[in-house]
Formats: structure tokens, C-alpha cells, sequence
């Protein structure tokens, strides 16, 4: 989410994660999210924290449906009105927020995003839940956690754990948004 | 952004778009929900400081704070110290001394909520003013049409009746031209104001000719308690020439609406059987309000201080 932009400002550093790397590690969640869920995949729903959590959903959507057969639900789920840094910063554009038909209440929730850091918008996500229903459990899939959490918040699937230095940016990009799949890390050390 | 919404001209196109993008969210993301609550302005408070009677614009005001989580203290000028003879100055200072971030005015002179912005520190946002402006209620208009038409561009809008007295009008006028619709004002001539000629505008004064060629007719609601003069000689041969009937509304294209600011004046300028119809939206337009407000609050108070 804040630790990624889509315009690179500085010489292009070898991507920690190239699009081959992208595609295998949601492969992988996809197969980590079957065996967890087991007999209760019809239950699971992913919901993508935009912007670039929601194209990931729908990846890892697609990519439990095609190792399964089963096809799960998929939502999307704006944390701007629940953030706790409104305050800091200029006021934000809203994004979507689209939930199944069928709500979330009783379901196994896993929320997606692109990168695990302060674990401030994750928290912004719970708060947001709550307000939509009761899901039976929830879980967290990130693409990236990049560490120097702020908040008691573990997630459930990492793609890729990176250790960087605060002042680092860990830039995700998404063939959806961006036109490239790919994940970088820039500034000092 | 600017810091205070006090006339439709403070928004340029992008800002409405984004006023009207935002309520599209926040509808979105409310749908079918049971908490119908954000947390997202906790902690602070709204002034509805009203010194005209109003229903729809201040419970829709509250409302849209509330849901928001800030704080409202509602002030009517009956039976507070402003009987007591306290300037509008002083009022405001004060309220604003107790801690309000945003001051919601409706005041009946015109450039009131203007004054009012140049002494408090916090944001203004006009609920009508005299006949001047009435902002929100362009927005909750122009989001309903877009919500109804799926755009604004180039849409053709009559608005018809008491255009003199009327701030929603004005507003209604300058907002749906920022945005692209072609407006037509359609008032006997001692109901349009001085200046029309300098508007974005095309002017008529005759109904029928006008109604085959709309896609929204928006009408307004005949002032009496502003007419200080005759401007028509009967209630009954203004709403032959100009209220909305069954007959009339068969001659718009299929898919107009018909849309009215309220409170109605069923039978004068508008036929019972024509706001109960389907392409009535006048609903919709109140629910809307709701929405729209939500929208300007956060906008304005959802950042950072400037």
C-alpha cells in the first residue's frame, strides 16, 4: 500500500522478486491456502486491501480454483475511513469496497495485501470487518513482509520475508496496475 | 479542496467529480450493512448553526456527521442567545471557542456563511444562504442524476419555477455547467433574476416547448414566504403554465426523471400523481443527501490541518 509507488525515481535495482518469482510465490499461497482451509474452502473468501491487495485476490483466486476446482469468493475491502493516520497526512481518495453477495458473516476471511509492514493497515482492515459481519475466522496473506511491525500482527502466508532498514522502500508492482510484475527494493543500504 | 464549501463555484470539475466519486464509495461501502457507522472523523465536531427553519438539510447534515463518527451540537437560533440579540459574530467565536472543527450555516441573508468564514479558524460549509447558494444540494442533485443517467455530460436540464428566490437553483446552475450539462432556466420573466443574461444558461418561458427536449426536470418549489410582491397573478395560472401534471410529463423523452429539492407544494408546481411516479426521484435525492454530506465532511475534515 504506502510502501508501494508506481514511479520509480531512481536507477532500476535488481528486483527482489522478477515476474517468474511473482507468479510461482502466489502459486504457492494458492497451495498453502488449499491445505490450511482443507474441507472449508467453500467457506474461504479473499479480500484484497487496495490498491494493489485487490489484483493479488483475484490472482490468488484464480490460482486456488485452477489447483482445486473449487472456486472461492473473492471482495475487496477500502481502509482509507479507517485509518489512524488521517490526521498526518492530506485528505486520501476513496477506493472500492465490494464483498460477496453472500457477506462475509461464518466465513474463513483471509485478507491480501502487497506488503506487511507497520501492521497498521492490517489493523485499519480488522476494524473495517467488524463493521461488515462476523467471518468465522481471519487470516492474513501478504506478498511481501518486509518486518519493524508496530502493532502485535503476524501474517498467516508470506510470499517473501525481506529484511529492510526503515528508511527503505519495498515497491510492489502488479501487471494490472502497473503494467510489470515485479518487486523492488529501493533507497540507501 | 478548499478549506470551506460555500458556494458551487469553489468547486472546480475535478473537485466535484471527486465530491461525487467519494459519495459513490461510501455508498458502496455501506450497502447492506447493519453498522452504518465509520470511525473516521472520531474526536471531532460539527456545528449545525441554523438560523432558518429546515427538516431535510439539517437532520441530513447530522446524519452525515454522525455516521461518521464526529461529535454534532445542533443550534437553532430560537431560543438561544441569539434572542437575546448576539451578533452572528459572536455566536460563531463562541462556538468555535468550545472546540467545533467545521461550522454547517444556514443563514436567510445572502453571503452569510462568506462572513462567517473570514472569522473562525475552522471549515464553513453553507446549508443555504438567503436566495444566494445552497451547494450541497447541487451535489446531492448532480450525484442523483448521474447515479440515475450514468452521466452529467452533456445531459439537458430544465430547471423550472421560482428561479428568483431560489438558492438551489443557483447553485444548481453553476454546478451542472462545471460538470457539462446543458441547463435551460424556465420561469415567468418576474421570476427570473437580474442577471440571468450573464449565466451559463438558455432561457425560456415556455414549458412545453422545453419538456420534449430534457432529460431532468428539477422543480422548484414556489417561495410565498419570500414574495414580498405579486410575481404571478393566481397559485392556479402559474401551475397551469408552469407546475409539472400527468399531461406534461407524457411529453418527455422515456427515460427523464423528475426531480424536486423539497419541501413540495403538491398541486402548485408539482402534481401529486407526477412525485409519486417512477421517474420521480425525489426520493432518492433525500437519501442521497446523506451520502453526498458524508463526502464534503470528509473531504474537508478527513485530512490534515493546512
Amino acid at each position: 500500500m504506502t510502501e508501494s509507488s508506481a514511479l520509480p525515481t531512481e536507477p532500476p535495482a535488481a528486483p527482489l522478486l522478477a515476474a517468474d518469482d511473482v507468479a510461482r510465490v502466489v502459486d504457492r499461497i494458492a497451495h498453502q491456502l488449499i491445505e490450511k482451509a482443507g474441507p472449508d474452502l467453500a467457506a474461504l473468501v479473499l479480500v484484497g486491501i487496495p490498491t494493489r491487495g485487490a489484483p493479488l485476490a483475484r490472482r490468488l483466486a484464480a490460482r486456488v480454483q485452477a489447483f482445486s476446482g473449487t472456486a472461492v469468493d473473492v471482495g475487496t475491502v477500502d481502509i482509507t475511513l479507517y485509518r489512524d493516520d488521517l490526521r498526518l497526512r492530506g485528505v486520501r481518495a476513496l477506493e472500492d469496497t465490494r464483498l460477496p453477495e453472500s457477506g462475509i458473516d461464518g466465513r474463513l476471511v483471509v485478507l491480501v495485501d502487497d506488503v506487511l509492514f507497520s501492521g497498521r493497515s492490517v489493523r485499519a482492515a480488522l476494524d473495517a470487518l467488524r463493521d461488515l459481519g462476523r467471518p468465522r475466522a481471519v487470516q492474513l496473506a501478504v506478498l511481501v513482509d518486509r518486518g519493524h511491525r508496530e502493532l502485535p500482527i503476524r501474517a498467516d502466508y508470506v510470499g517473501k520475508n525481506v529484511p529492510t532498514s526503515r528508511s527503505q522502500k519495498v515497491e510492489v508492482h502488479l501487471t494490472e496496475i502497473d503494467g510489470i510484475d515485479e518487486v523492488v527494493l529501493r533507497g540507501d543500504q | 479542496m478548499k478549506r470551506h464549501l460555500l458556494e458551487a463555484g469553489d468547486l472546480d470539475r475535478a473537485d466535484a467529480t471527486l465530491v461525487l466519486d467519494t459519495a459513490a464509495q461510501i455508498e458502496s461501502a455501506l450497502a447492506g450493512r447493519e453498522v452504518k457507522k465509520l470511525p473516521t472523523l472520531r474526536g471531532r465536531t460539527v456545528v449545525n448553526l441554523f438560523f432558518e427553519d429546515s427538516t431535510r438539510t439539517r437532520i441530513s447534515f447530522e446524519l452525515a456527521a454522525k455516521r461518521l463518527s464526529a461529535d454534532v451540537i445542533n443550534f437553532s437560533a430560537k431560543g438561544s442567545s441569539v434572542s437575546k440579540g448576539e451578533s452572528l459574530k459572536d455566536t460563531a467565536l463562541t462556538l468555535e471557542a468550545m472546540g467545533s472543527d467545521a461550522i454547517v450555516v444556514r443563514h436567510g441573508a445572502s453571503g452569510a456563511p462568506h462572513r462567517l468564514a473570514q472569522w473562525v479558524q475552522g471549515s464553513v460549509v453553507n446549508a443555504g444562504d438567503g436566495t444566494h447558494e445552497h451547494p450541497t444540494q447541487a451535489l446531492l442533485d448532480a450525484y442523483t442524476i448521474r447515479q440515475r443517467l450514468g452521466r452529467l455530460d452533456g445531459v439537458r436540464v430544465a430547471i423550472v419555477g421560482d428561479v428568483l428566490h431560489s438558492r438551489v437553483a443557483r447553485s444548481n446552475v453553476w454546478l451542472l455547467s462545471t460538470l457539462g450539462a446543458e441547463v435551460t432556466v424556465v420561469a415567468p420573466p418576474t421570476l427570473l433574476p437580474v442577471g440571468v443574461g450573464s449565466w451559463p444558461v438558455t432561457v425560456s418561458y415556455d414549458l412545453d416547448a422545453v419538456l420534449p427536449k430534457a432529460d431532468v426536470v428539477m422543480m422548484l418549489r414556489v417561495q410565498a414566504e419570500r414574495m414580498n410582491a405579486s410575481f404571478f397573478p393566481s397559485a392556479r395560472e402559474y401551475s397551469r403554465r408552469y407546475g409539472l401534471d400527468a399531461r406534461r410529463m407524457g411529453t418527455l423523452p422515456d427515460d427523464a426523471i423528475v426531480m424536486h429539492p423539497g419541501p413540495m407544494n403538491r398541486g402548485m408546481e408539482i402534481a401529486a400523481e407526477v412525485a409519486d411516479s417512477v421517474r420521480s426521484t425525489i426520493v432518492d435525492q433525500v437519501g442521497n443527501g446523506v451520502t453526498v454530506r458524508m463526502a464534503v465532511l470528509y473531504l474537508l475534515l478527513g485530512g490534515a490541518p493546512e
